[in-house]
């Protein structure tokens, strides 16, 4: 069977995410621009990346359930993309 | 006859054969809703990309530090739950079942403070489509209204996902209770685990999605 994290791991993973947290509630108090929302979805990247692979045990998962883990954003990707090549590119018609 | 006897013999060779099975299943199964949730992700990028403005002033109406103090809710239940799935395997019965009620209590915790959150929203009269008269005018009332739409729509089926989880933490306390879930059979709390985890991904993109769009 595959190694679980051992608890010290999921202790210090909880840590890195409130600190996650506490960067994500503070990027309101930056000057605004244009680049606050893709850092917001940054940092909500990478909590998502801590809990997948620490608390859902991908980090310790056979390639193939990793495979299966990675299809539905793969799949997900395709139709948000193809769709946003449509809505993204209306206005060129009209100029 | 002592072969027939059996009904419904084990499809499995071992114990960590049914594990990587069970991962597969689930995995499976947050495929699906990563897809499900994707459409409205999906969406919300689509008019958000169309109504910048207006997703700026919709997500000023939204109470920034019941987003954030939820985050945090959904966080540690995160962590209870995954020292459940730690405890299990050792066999620390009590242990398990101190995670379980944590995590419920966490989960519970956040479904109340999203009540609040929408009970003050319907006190503004910011109900779209059934009672959407905000008191103060907007700059851009029908796209406001769409993001708070969108804001239901998101929110509600995360809570219903919740919800679902919430009585999965009942059944799974209750079939530990039992000793139906034990050491050498530990895999529905680490289901359980995963598909709560999900749920918790869920929400940490809705919330810079929500409420942080806002404040620029």
């Amino acid at each position: 069977m595959p190694a679980d994290p051992k608890r010290s791991t999921l202790f210090l993973c909880f840590g890195a995410l409130l600190v996650l947290l506490t960067l994500a509630a503070l990027v309101p108090l930056l000057p605004p621009g244009p680049w606050l929302l893709p850092l917001s979805l940054a940092i909500a990247a990478a909590k998502t990346a801590i809990i997948f692979l620490f608390f859902m045990h991908l980090r310790y998962q056979r390639g193939l359930v990793r495979v299966f883990a990675v299809a539905g954003f793969f799949w997900l990707g395709l139709a948000a993309a193809l769709t946003l090549s449509d809505y993204l590119t209306r206005g060129w018609n009209t100029g | 006859m002592s072969a027939s006897a059996d009904p419904a013999p084990s499809p499995f060779r071992d114990a960590a054969q049914r594990s990587v099975a069970n991962h597969y299943g689930l995995w499976t199964f947050l495929t699906t809703e990563i897809l499900f949730f994707g459409g409205l992700f999906t969406t919300y990028t689509v008019y958000r990309l169309a109504y910048p403005a207006a997703w700026a002033e919709g997500s000023s109406h939204l109470e920034f530090w019941i987003g954030t103090t939820n985050t945090g809710l959904l966080l540690t239940s995160s962590l209870c739950i995954a020292l459940g799935d730690h405890a299990i395997k050792l066999g620390h019965r009590t242990a398990v079942r101190w995670c379980l009620v944590l995590t419920w209590l966490l989960g519970a915790s956040f479904l109340c403070l999203k009540g609040y959150e929408y009970s003050g929203l319907a006190r503004e009269h910011l109900l779209p489509g059934l009672d959407f008269h905000p008191e103060h005018p907007l700059a851009h009332p029908p796209q406001v209204q769409l993001f708070l739409f969108l804001y239901f729509a998101m929110t509600g089926l995360h809570a219903l996902h919740m919800l679902a989880g919430l009585c999965a933490i009942a059944w799974v306390y209750w079939l530990v209770h039992r000793r139906r879930v034990t050491a050498e059979r530990p895999d529905a709390v680490e289901m359980l685990g995963l598909y709560w985890h999900f749920v918790d991904c869920v929400w940490v993109f809705l919330y810079p999605l929500l409420y942080l769009v806002g404040h620029r």
